[in-house]
């Protein structure tokens, strides 16, 4: 429906081969993959793993050394201002002017985006009863909570009303409560605003839940592309421990259940894996019901994404890289940029 | 199914696939500039809003022209050893009556010298501050981003010179041969020599994520540029080497055409050769500055 007007067709980010050199470093090493228009794509790495490079290379922050990537139709490169025109992007860092009050930041905002200031002025006002700072609209930036300031960028983001928006960390360094906030309001932007969302993050549990789709990157690679029960599945299933009041073997009869893959038992526990963990534990039990015996205990596992990451990059998500090899990096993108 | 329901089906999903942006291009100010202004009036706002820096970037000029114009009071020594010939010898080798008038001219290129170098500074803040990747992501003209670090600064500056020059007339400066003119000439030369400085600084600055390196480099730039120009001294008295420097620097040349047109003193060139040297500074300065903007104002 908006293909006149976007010149994209359904996959609003195209990359292709895409790469990005630092000197020797390939921070970003040939890159392939899209994103529908619609959905919330997660972009998963620990540091260092190429998630800001190529958040960078499709907001035309920075140029890539080789391959194409295509942003709402437009190539970033040539056509960077087209591209420019229909994002949103929310960087990593706070970038508002503490000088200036929440609703003059939203206004410079859309003044950059060429929006005339009676309209400007219209949205400005939507965005921050939005994000909940219509009260805090008229004090300086500078007194604003991290949870407030990350709220304020979100509406910045939102001013040209993109089409697709890109969220780089955001909620790094906020607590508990204040980042499920601002997934809640992440949430409820993409309703209001029916937005295509990349998302780089490192909490898995977030990923998990609110991306349909996942790339997992490491080593300026994509290691692993599907959505999050893809690849979960991908790992074999879900893990149902139970007891029983008795040590009679029941293996056999519980592998015939249709869902279930593989049962193991020690002593009068079983530790069985199942394809849907969920359905497949009413009919165990019943099962065991049937032949006069009683469950005592049960637990049903889901895989979580920590596991599929593992699996994929050999590596526990959260390991910092060695900080020498991470500040030799930075040294020679600094230089390479110079 | 009844109809009305149908209806009301339809009508929903029409509301569903009602494309949202259609409309946004009529809400967009086509001008290749757009944001330029929006750019400048914040630089300009964190400075008249903030009392403190507006009376600091204030009173640093002021307190040069009050110490350095009456305590190098040269007049004096003439007047000391040759108190016939004193008048004589002042205005030969200042080009007026005094050398705290001749040092007012100067103290006009000198409070635009230091506004212009923070200029660069400012674009190194917005860096660090990730204000600068925020503005790159958006439409806005390169150019734009740092031509308005430029005004910004032009403004500035220019205010600072017109309190210096008022103040200097309050302690002091010759106003025999002052013209309301010769004002807004002096003022026309000061906007042209800004306007240079500030896209200098501002293109050093272009790249820089370090502020002390930034602050090492304005160092190293101001005080030649400053001292090597007829500012605080003539320059007829240098040696030849540095005579050379105050030709190319185009400090001199705003200087000198305060001093024409304030003072009325022989100048160093003609008016017209100022006013043209400033403007081709001017004019050099920020095209490269602009062209520089496309290439390298980057993350």
């Amino acid at each position: 429906m908006h293909g006149a007007d976007h010149g994209y067709n359904s996959d609003i980010i195209e990359v292709k081969g895409l790469s990005k050199h630092f000197g020797k470093l390939k921070a970003v090493d040939e890159i392939t993959f899209e994103v529908k228009e619609g959905e919330i794509f997660g972009f998963l790495g620990p540091n260092g793993a190429g998630k800001t490079t190529t958040i960078n290379m499709l907001t035309t922050l920075l140029p890539p050394t080789s391959g194409e990537a295509r942003v709402c139709g437009f190539d970033v490169k040539r056509e960077a201002n087209e591209v420019r025109k229909r994002i949103g992007v929310v960087p990593q860092e706070y970038t508002a002017d503490e000088d200036l009050t929440g609703m003059q930041n939203i206004m410079l905002c859309g003044e950059l985006y060429g929006i005339k200031r009676s309209e400007v002025e219209r949205r400005a006002k939507d965005l921050l009863k939005l994000v909940d700072l219509a009260d805090a609209a008229d004090r300086k930036v500078s007194s604003y909570s991290g949870g407030m300031r990350r709220r304020l960028e979100l509406a910045a983001g939102l001013v040209n009303n993109p089409r697709l928006l890109f969220l780089d960390e955001p909620t790094l360094g906020l607590d508990v409560q204040t980042r499920t906030a601002v997934w809640e309001y992440i949430r409820q932007l993409k309703e209001e605003y029916n937005m295509t969302l990349f998302v780089t993050t490192h909490y898995l549990e977030e990923a998990d839940s609110l991306c349909d789709r996942i790339a997992i990157i490491d080593h300026g690679k994509i290691v692993k592309i599907g959505s999050p029960s893809e690849l979960k599945s991908g790992l074999g299933g879900d893990v149902i421990q139970l007891t029983v009041d008795n040590s009679a073997d029941l293996t056999d009869a519980i592998s015939r259940i249709e869902l279930v893959k593989e049962v193991k038992k020690v002593d009068s526990s079983y530790r069985i894996k199942a394809v849907k963990g969920e359905e497949a534990a009413p009919l165990i039990i019943e099962l065991i019901r049937s032949k006069g015996l009683h469950v005592t205990r049960i637990s049903v596992t889901k895989p979580t994404l920590d596991e599929v990451y593992l699996e994929y990059t050999g590596r526990a998500f959260r390991d910092e890289e060695d900080p020498s090899r991470v500040w030799a990096q930075r040294m020679t993108m600094r230089r390479a940029r110079a | 199914m009844s109809s009305s329901e149908k209806k009301l089906e339809q009508s929903q999903m029409q509301v569903q696939v009602k494309p949202r942006v259609s409309k946004e291009h009529q809400y967009i100010n086509p001008s290749p500039i757009h944001g330029l202004w929006a750019l400048t009036n914040r630089d300009l706002r964190k400075w008249y809003t903030n009392p403190f820096q507006l009376f600091m970037s204030l009173i640093q000029p002021i307190i040069w022209l009050g110490l350095f114009g009456k305590a190098l009071d040269f007049g004096a020594i003439f007047s000391s050893s040759a108190p016939q010939l004193s008048g004589a010898i002042v205005s030969s080798v200042f080009g007026t009556s005094s050398y705290f008038s001749f040092l007012a001219a100067g103290m006009l290129t000198f409070v635009i010298l230091f506004t212009a170098m923070f200029s660069g500074m400012s674009i190194v803040w917005d860096r660090r501050f990730g204000f600068l990747n925020k503005v790159l992501t958006t439409p806005v003209a390169r150019g734009s981003i740092v031509m308005a670090k430029v005004l910004s600064s032009v403004g500035r500056s220019l205010v600072q010179a017109a309190i210096v020059l008022i103040i200097a007339i309050v302690l002091g400066m010759d106003t025999s041969k002052m013209t309301l003119l010769g004002v807004a000439g002096t003022f026309a030369a000061m906007f042209l020599m800004a306007i240079g400085l500030s896209s200098l600084f501002v293109m050093l600055a272009l790249r820089s994520t370090d502020w002390q390196t930034q602050m090492a480099i304005m160092n190293l730039l101001n005080l030649p540029l400053l001292f090597a120009s007829n500012a605080l001294f003539p320059s007829k008295f240098m040696p030849d080497w540095l005579q050379y420097i105050v030709k190319v620097n185009p400090v001199s040349y705003a200087t000198d055409a305060a001093r024409q047109l304030l003072l009325g003193s022989q100048g160093i060139a003609s008016l017209a050769f100022d006013f043209s040297f400033l403007l081709g500074f001017a004019i050099l300065f920020s095209v490269i500055g602009i062209v520089m903007s496309w290439r390298y104002l980057t993350k």
